[in-house]
Order: C-alpha cells, then sequence, then structure tokens
C-alpha cells in the first residue's frame, strides 16, 4: 500500500503539529492565518506547555513547528524551546525575525534541534510591507544579517505565495542563496485575516501556472510543505510531495489556549477537535476525538471524483473550500481546471459563507473589509452548484436535485 | 552515514540517533542528526529492525523475525537501503 | 529536501511494493 494510503487512516500521533505559542504579536499582517494580535488571557501557562511537551515526547512526536502569533514575544518562549529539546522534541519555529538580536542568533547556532523560519512575503519592502506591515522587511533581513553572523546557515525563508509576489520567485531564491538558507514558499489560504484579504492576494490563473511551471523547474531546492498539490492538474509532472490534505491524519494544531484544531489554516468551531487541557490531554484528543476520527474515514471525491487530475490533486485544501463557502468534498476554489471559479460565482450569489470565528486582531486594525457579520454556514444550496464540477457538461449548473454532501 | 555497502553477513543495530515509533502499519523512522523522516510499512520489517540488535547477522535477524524465504530478497534490499540512509549501522562488537 | 516518496529500496519500481519510504518533514501543512 502507498504511505498516502496509511495516512489517509491517520497515525497514532501526528507527524506535522504545529503549535501556536501567543495570539500576541507585534505585527498584524493582512493574511495571518491566526488572525494574530492580541495576546489571549486564557494562554496555556509555562507549566501547561511543559506537560504538552512531556505529552508530545510520550507519543514520539518528535518535530514541531512553533508558531503564533510572534511566539518569541511570550517572555517564557526560550524556556519553552530548551524544555522541548531536552525533552526528544525537536523546534522549528516561525518568527518575523522581532526577537533574533545578534547575541539570540548566536544562542540558536549553538543549540541542535532548534531551526529557525523567517517570514518574508516580499523580495523588496514594497511588496512586503503592505502585506506585513512597515518595516517588517528591514526586521526580518536584520534577523537574517544576525543569523548569518553567527554562522547558523540553512535556516528558512518562508514566503506565502501572492499575486504580488510571484513575479519574485528568482529574486527569493536569490536572497535565500545569500544566506545560505533555505527558501520555504506555501499557498496563501484564505484563513484567518485571510478570508478578508484572499480575493485581493491569491494568484491569478495566469499566475498558478508561472507558479507550477517554477516549481517543476526548481522543485529540488525548495521547500513548499506540499502545499501546493492542487496545482498538479497544470501538468503531466506530478510536483514532489504526498499529495495529501493531511488534516487530523497526520496534521494538527494547538492553539495558545490549548485548543486542537484539523489544521493550523482550520481555525473554527467546525474543526476544533479539543483542548489539551481536557482529560487525558492532547493524546486522547488526537486519539479519541469524533472530529479526527472522521476525517480519517475514507473521504469521497464528490464532484472532483471523475476529474482526471483527481489522483495528485484530490479535491484541494479542506481549508480553503470551507472558507470561501464551497462543499468540503467539491474542487478547490483555486482549481486550476476553473472550476473552483464557477462555484465561487454561485456561492457569491447565495449563501453565506463561514466567517473565521477566532479573532484576535488588534482593535483598529481588524477587519479590512466591510462584511463582518457571520450568521452562520452553511454548504451552499446544493441546487446552486454544478452536479458534475469536474465535467465542463452543458448541464453543469442546471438545477439538479442530486445532493452534493 | 555509512559509506561502507550493506553486508548481510554482518551484525547491525538501529543507529544511535535513530528513534522508532511505532504506527498501526508498521513505523515511524526518525533521525535526529538528519531530520529525516521515513516509514517502515510493515510490522514484519520493524520485527526484522529490532532483531537486528541480537542477530549475528543481517540474514539471522530476517530468520528470527519469520521472513518468509521468498521474501528475504525484498527484506535485504530494504535493509540495504536503511543502511545507506544511515538508519542502520554495523555494529562493532 | 521536499522530496519524499522517495526509493530507499533499491530498484523497487512499484510503488506499491517499497518496504521503506522517506518522506520530507516539510512535506505537510504547518504555519505558513
Ligand atoms: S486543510 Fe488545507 S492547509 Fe490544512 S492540511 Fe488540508 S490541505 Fe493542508
Ligand atoms: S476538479 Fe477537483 S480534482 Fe479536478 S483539478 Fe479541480 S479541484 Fe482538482
Amino acid at each position: 500500500m502507498k504511505l498516502v494510503e496509511h495516512f489517509q487512516h491517520g497515525l497514532d500521533a501526528p507527524i506535522c503539529l504545529t503549535w501556536e505559542l501567543t495570539y500576541a504579536c507585534n505585527l498584524s499582517c493582512v493574511h495571518c492565518l491566526s488572525s494574530s494580535g492580541r495576546r489571549d488571557p486564557r494562554e496555556l501557562s509555562t507549566a501547561e506547555c511543559k506537560a504538552v511537551i512531556d505529552d508530545l515526547q510520550r507519543l514520539q512526536v518528535f518535530y514541531i513547528n512553533i508558531g503564533g502569533g510572534e511566539p518569541t514575544i511570550r517572555s517564557d518562549f526560550w524556556e519553552i524551546v530548551e524544555y522541548a529539546v531536552d525533552h526528544q522534541v525537536g523546534v522549528k519555529f516561525s518568527t518575523n525575525g522581532v526577537r533574533i538580536t545578534p547575541e539570540r542568533a548566536r544562542w540558536l547556532a549553538e543549540s541542535d534541534y532548534v531551526d529557525v523560519q523567517l517570514s518574508l512575503d516580499g523580495a523588496t519592502p514594497e511588496v512586503n510591507d503592505p502585506v506585513r506591515g512597515d518595516g517588517s522587511f528591514d526586521t526580518t533581513m536584520t534577523a537574517m544579517r544576525n543569523l548569518r553572523e553567527a554562522g547558523f546557515t540553512g535556516f528558512k525563508i518562508s514566503v506565502v505565495m501572492t499575486r504580488h509576489n510571484i513575479g519574485q520567485l528568482d529574486e527569493f531564491k536569490r536572497i535565500a542563496d545569500e544566506f545560505d538558507a533555505q527558501l520555504r514558499i506555501t499557498r496563501l489560504r484564505p484563513s484567518g485575516r485571510g478570508a478578508d484579504t484572499w480575493d485581493e492576494l491569491h494568484p491569478l490563473p495566469e499566475q498558478q501556472l508561472e507558479l507550477y511551471d517554477w516549481l517543476v523547474a526548481h522543485g529540488e531546492d525548495v521547500l513548499t510543505g506540499d502545499s501546493f498539490f492542487h496545482l498538479n492538474a497544470l501538468g503531466s509532472t506530478p510536483l514532489p510531495g504526498l499529495n495529501l490534505c493531511g488534516a487530523g491524519r497526520v496534521v494538527c494544531l494547538i492553539d495558545p489556549i490549548g485548543d486542537v484544531y484539523a489544521c493550523p489554516f482550520a481555525i473554527h468551531d467546525e474543526f476544533l477537535a479539543g483542548n489539551v487541557r481536557d482529560e487525558g490531554g492532547f493524546t486522547s484528543v488526537w486519539r479519541e476525538s469524533e472530529l479526527f476520527n472522521r476525517l480519517r474515514e475514507p473521504q469521497t471525491g464528490g464532484a472532483c471524483s471523475s476529474c482526471s487530475a483527481f489522483d495528485t490533486c484530490q479535491g484541494g485544501c479542506m481549508a480553503a473550500k470551507f472558507f470561501t463557502g464551497l462543499p468540503l468534498d467539491g474542487p478547490d476554489p483555486e482549481c486550476v481546471k476553473g472550476n473552483g471559479q464557477r462555484a465561487l460565482e454561485l456561492v457569491g450569489a447565495g449563501a453565506p459563507k463561514p466567517t473565521p470565528d477566532k479573532d484576535h486582531s488588534r482593535p483598529g486594525k481588524k477587519k479590512q473589509s466591510g462584511v463582518p457579520v457571520a450568521i452562520g454556514w452553511g454548504p451552499p444550496e446544493p441546487e446552486r452548484l454544478p452536479d458534475r464540477a469536474c465535467d465542463t457538461s452543458p448541464l453543469a449548473g442546471m438545477p439538479s436535485p442530486k445532493e452534493m454532501r | 552515514m555509512s559509506t561502507e555497502a550493506f553486508a548481510p553477513d554482518r551484525p547491525y543495530r538501529l543507529s544511535p540517533s535513530v528513534a522508532l515509533r511505532p504506527e498501526p502499519f508498521g513505523a515511524l523512522v526518525y533521525d535526529f542528526t538528519t531530520r529525516k523522516l521515513s516509514f517502515l510499512k510493515t510490522r514484519l520489517l520493524v520485527d526484522v529492525v529490532h532483531a537486528l540488535e541480537e542477530a549475528p547477522d543481517a540474514h539471522a535477524a530476517l530468520r528470527s523475525a519469520e521472513v518468509p524465504d521468498g521474501q528475504h530478497g525484498q527484506y535485504l534490499d530494504a535493509l540495504a537501503g536503511l543502511a545507506s540512509a544511515g538508519t542502520i549501522e554495523v555494529r562493532g562488537d | 529536501m521536499s522530496e519524499n516518496h522517495t526509493v530507499t529500496t533499491a530498484e523497487a519500481d512499484i510503488e506499491e511494493d517499497l518496504l521503506v519510504e522517506e518522506v520530507s518533514i516539510d512535506g505537510m501543512c504547518g504555519v505558513y
């Protein structure tokens, strides 16, 4: 059996666990997946964080991604990192660089099992700062110089691909090479504040092809979190990777207050599996939550199952579908065959779409768009959707009694 | 990483930087040094890897894990792959 | 690095028959 098939049934413990330590952040990026800004007063204490790490050690989760918010502004951040690596839990943490001083860079260069990922969303301040905030480009570059001077090589430079920076791919690669760092590019999802900005930021259809071609040419030297598998339908060369939505099966998120979600891009009650403060801790949530067990059951391809690209595309990203109001078993909103676009037009005409329901944005920096009210959500009404989105049938979109979900 | 070719008549063991995590279908292999992740996709292979520790050579490990005769070639190939990835190493005793 | 499905066993061309598969540690959706 292929590994992916094993993964679909879920593992005894996650292999890609993201832990957001705080919702507090010095920045307020317009696409922040966790709508971060203000600290949540219910944040896990140092002792509770250590108990989570003990649990992860027992589960043999050997490696975690720490993020936020800006995790380094927690006063106990370095203590938590040290505790993790002392307990066989390696750490990669994601930061905007604000606390990577020359001294801290030297400390990092000396510690094994700690990896650093710096976020950069433009290869120039003109492209980066409108997304990440004024001065953020310089902050990140300073952090990178500090790391380089400390002799830390191979740190990650992480870029969220938008329509404004796809043209800078070669430039990003050049920056990474210059710092002896590794470029990591990932897909923008309409999660968190990204729900409000996705329409203006997500790559245009012709840019998807540009991105795909670039990945086919440079795939070996660049990390992607395997997040672009929805582009596989563009060509005959499948992008390297698992081509699988791992949510709740091999992937999960622990948020700052201990809530466990199926995926870092799915912070919404709909994907909330439990809390590490519950009896049995993280282990019970991972193994017993009803949501996770449901995600580990065989999923149907729905409207996508007849698509020739289904094997490698799998209908794309669950979170992207959810936050754009599309049915979870239909095409991705960025379906390269255009089926997502068609489905989106129908959503736009009808049912309300779910809104991220955990906002920690700072007042005044909140929403960019003027429609903050969510009245629950439901899948778009079945009869409004093409019955077989993957086929461009002349009848697609005609009223049909067939249930989509 | 071992540069020596895999030799089924020698004793092997799991490398000290490697940890195995049991999974329903086999095991996850994590190398703390290289940060590489791989999977042993059958429980039988997991048994073989555990058996290496005690066995005088790789052939004996296959026998003690009760690998069916017809599959010895396949399992030796798998061990050769693990040796070249540094997951298992020659036990010098 | 973003390789996976790397063929670790020698000459095994039928994916189903692989006993060992390598996965990129970055190969799943984590933080941005
Ligand atoms: S929901 Fe999307 S982001 Fe989350 S694991 Fe699935 S594909 Fe990745
Ligand atoms: S129709 Fe579905 S499977 Fe086919 S390319 Fe679009 S999202 Fe992927």
